[in-house]
């Protein structure tokens, strides 16, 4: 197991390394990171008076190997926008984003898990018919276009929920909604498949056979097989929540790390950038990591091999 | 590590609900909540060059002088007079009257800090341009000071009105150092004089600023009347409108002309359209750097001109009050003037001159912009009907001024808002004087446009910008296309007057 941990463990330090020499690549392929800082009505003078000051007339690699350096010893460093040391905005923000993807996560699940055994138990019958509905319209609908409904219905019309900020919970409400929804499709859709395989296998004929509650062998023997992919499937979908809430978090207002990596891409912010991809990063790994353990714990075929 | 997560855990707990709840916005709660797409993670106008920090700048803190809007006359703000001493310098007699929000008094060495503070390259201001043109501060007795400047500079007015606020002596030295040691001057706390403090900063979220009880009596911008004034970040237009809708927030802008239309015919808010200093305008490759010669012929830069129906652009697409320009300025600037030669919407002349210029079938061509491509897909539009083919390439601000740095661009529409200076240096200067942003680099012009930005015989800069600007929209170097404008709307409770420089004074609100 350990070695197993220091070679994935090894693999995420490269991956996180390569990601961060793309973004700060790509940074500058899409325009000067100086003229970014100085805004629309500088001038040329400003430009130039900014690249110099904030050290972007270095050469690139120099600018690179300055933030590495740094960033192996800990130091982030300070935004050039946001004028905030880069650690404290990044766990400022973090909580909001956090809780977003966990609400979101949650709706899925709870949402998809239940309506895909149910389809699986019932194949072709009227749960299954909603189940599918669910599906499709969940993948046909855009997240940016089901929150602006939530919040004609439930904000302005029923004035049930607040629409923007995070002040309470219920600010969360319908974000969570919006983002979970569009991750519901998938995990349901494999939950039936994954369910309608198993109920056809031997043992669940076996387990049937020995008289086991109906209950029992649904939930214990054959859910339990059937979700080990709908727990790969979730983590992935919950990493992407983090990184990919950007679209929920600018809707709903919602200071989040989302929210925080578009601006900081718009202003070219090279060493909240970098940072940002760092934490993400971290984020997939971490996340796919406790999945496989999961995993490993759901199936001892896994933990075997 | 853990300091930082432990620095979150209060968030996450407001997250959940354990806080008092965000300001409520409204009459009832005596709280202006405005809002814009933009993050106003700053509040240091030295360190920030949005719109929204000029806003802010305005509402905080104060300048030496204050620009009548109705007369366009510099009054003393938190100068009791000033006069010029010679072209390059100014001297100033203070109030004795005013504190900054933090308590201490405001005099002549806060003058001489700030102007020599932010004028030292090494401090990296962003605004730079705002202040270049000051050379140094110096206190000349107890209650005066004098500022000097680099060379003669006209506009030296408009800018300190607008541009150069005041700061306490010694406020930056309490700037946060990095790990080199380097200080960040822009996160220091802000401190004014202005009509509000700002109580609050979170970063990206919102800035809260609180009536200044303690204001100056009698000053030109008033007495602020709102308790309490809060800036907040709602990226989405439609999600600003849904919470203006329920009470959430009392003010946006920047509302598409459809979007504003129906909510005027709702009744629930006030709509207003209003003027702004920023003019739209097409920037042809005359030198033809780009992968086009065709626009070093002026009859193909004629034809394009008169195939854009301007006027239709307005109408249509801007709102009332916009208006069409053939100058390279704003019409409310000073030196600014129409009487130059003019382009005319007219296709078969067009046709004309495309013929004239040997491609009768029109041509093919990359057009670059930035803002509004509903503005820009009208242009395009219009050249397709005369058979100019023009191919949208739609990006960010920066890495378009990037590429017209390069040379790259056949045609750019573009936009220059000019810091709602009222004066044409501040858009002349900086296209027309030689540069990277000059489209021409015409020696002739160039001479012009910097000898009329350091004469101060208003008579001779008027003169000389006439001549200039007649040369620029003779020979199309640019064609000036319209001015914007923008639609305000607001909770009908507020008694709010828009302004014609983008410049809100919030300081002036009150409820009905």
């Amino acid at each position: 197991m350990l070695i197993y941990f220091l070679k994935r463990l090894g693999v995420a330090v490269l991956v996180a390394l390569t990601v961060s020499v793309l973004t700060f690549s790509l940074i500058y392929l899409s325009g000067d990171p100086a003229m970014a800082l100085a805004g629309e009505e500088a001038t040329e003078a400003d430009i130039a008076l900014i690249r110099r000051v904030y050290g972007y007339d270095q050469p690139i690699i120099v600018q690179y190997w300055d933030w590495l350096t740094r960033a192996l010893q800990g130091d982030l460093g300070r935004s050039h926008y946001l004028k905030e040391d880069i650690a404290d905005v990044i766990f400022t923000r973090l909580p909001n984003t956090l809780i977003l993807a966990a609400c979101a996560i949650t709706f899925a699940l709870v949402l998809a898990i239940p309506l895909g055994v149910a389809a699986a138990i019932r194949p072709n019958s009227l749960i299954d018919r909603f189940a599918l509905t669910v599906a499709v319209v969940g993948q046909a609908l855009p997240s940016f276009w089901f929150a602006l409904i939530l919040i004609f219905f439930l904000g302005i019309q029923l004035r049930w929920l607040p629409i923007t900020g995070t002040d309470s919970w219920m600010n969360f409400i319908m974000p969570a909604i919006a983002l979970g929804y569009y991750v519901t499709p998938g995990v349901m859709r494999l939950t039936r498949a994954g369910m309608l395989e198993v109920l056809q296998s031997d043992y669940i004929r076996t387990a049937k056979a020995k008289g086991l509650r109906p209950i029992r062998v649904l939930f214990k023997h054959a859910l339990r097989n059937a979700i080990i992919p709908v727990v790969s499937l979730a983590a992935v979908q919950f990493g992407f929540m983090l990184g990919g809430s950007i679209v929920i978090e600018t809707i709903f207002s919602i200071n989040g790390l989302g929210f925080l990596a578009w601006e900081t891409i718009q202003r070219a912010d090279l060493p909240m950038m970098q940072a940002i991809v760092l934490v993400f990063s971290i984020f997939y790994i971490v996340i796919t990591f406790l999945a496989d353990l999961l995993n490993a714990y759901l199936d001892p075929r896994i933990r075997i091999s | 590590m853990f300091r930082h997560v432990l620095k979150g855990l209060p968030i996450a707990a407001v997250a959940l609900g354990l806080s008092a709840g965000a300001a409520m916005a409204g009459k009832a709660n005596d709280t202006l909540v405005w809002t814009t797409d933009r993050e106003a993670a700053v509040a240091d106008p030295y360190y920030n060059r949005t719109r929204e920090l000029v806003i802010i700048g305005n509402t905080v803190w104060d300048g030496l002088l204050f620009r009548d809007l109705d007369t366009g006359e510099f009054k003393p703000l938190l100068a009791k007079s000033y006069k010029w001493v010679d072209n390059t310098t100014l001297d100033f007699e203070l109030r004795d009257d005013v504190k900054f929000h933090d308590g201490s008094s405001f005099g002549p060495e806060d003058v001489v800090y700030t102007v020599n503070f932010v004028t030292n390259k090494d401090n990296g201001v962003l605004t730079y341009k705002n202040v270049s043109w000051m050379k140094s501060a110096e206190k000349t007795g107890p209650n005066s000071v004098r500022i000097n400047l680099e060379k003669p500079f006209p506009a030296a007015l408009a800018y300190l009105a607008q541009a150069v606020f005041m700061m306490p002596e010694g406020h930056y030295d309490a700037a946060p150092k990095d790990a080199q040691g380097k200080k960040d001057f822009g996160a220091v706390k802000p401190v004014g004089t202005g009509p509000y403090m700002i109580t609050e900063v979170v970063a990206g979220d919102r800035i809260v600023m609180k009536k200044n009880e303690n204001y100056m009596i009698g000053g030109p911008k008033g007495t602020p009347q709102i308790g309490t004034i809060v800036y907040r970040t709602i990226k989405e237009m439609n999600t600003q409108i849904a919470e203006l809708l329920t009470g959430g927030i009392d003010w946006i802008w920047d509302v598409p002309k459809d979007q504003a239309e129906r909510l005027q015919d709702s009744g629930q808010v006030t709509v207003e359209n209003a003027k702004t200093m920023r003019v739209s305008y097409l920037a042809f490759d005359v030198d033809g750097s780009s992968n086009t010669k065709k626009f070093m012929d002026k009859r193909i830069r004629a034809a394009v001109a008169h195939a854009i129906n301007r006027q239709s652009i307005v109408d249509n697409l801007v709102g009332p009050a916009s208006v069409v320009i053939h100058s390279p300025c704003h019409p409310d600037q000073f030196g600014c003037t129409d009487d130059v030669p003019k382009w005319d919407y007219n296709p078969d002349k067009a046709k004309k001159l495309l013929a004239e210029a040997g491609v009768p079938d029109g041509f093919e061509f990359d057009i670059y912009a930035y803002r509004q491509r509903e503005y820009t897909e009208a242009v395009i539009s219009d050249l397709a009907k005369v058979g100019i083919r023009a191919k949208l390439n739609y990006m960010q601000y920066r890495k378009l001024r990037d590429l017209n740095w390069k040379g790259v661009t056949p045609v750019q529409h573009m936009t220059w808002g000019s810091n709602s200076i009222p004066d044409v240096s501040a858009i002349t200067g900086v296209f027309f004087s030689g540069g990277k942003d000059d489209p021409a680099n015409d020696p002739e012009v160039n001479k012009m446009i910097n000898e009329a930005g350091t004469v101060t015989d208003p008579a001779k800069r008027k003169a000389l910008y006439k001549t200039a600007m007649s040369k620029i929209a003779g020979e199309l170097y640019w064609l000036p296309m319209f001015t914007y404008a923008k639609y305000y709307v607001f909770n009908k409770d507020l008694d709010f007057k828009t302004t014609p420089d983008e410049i809100p004074r919030f300081y002036t609100a009150k409820w009905k």
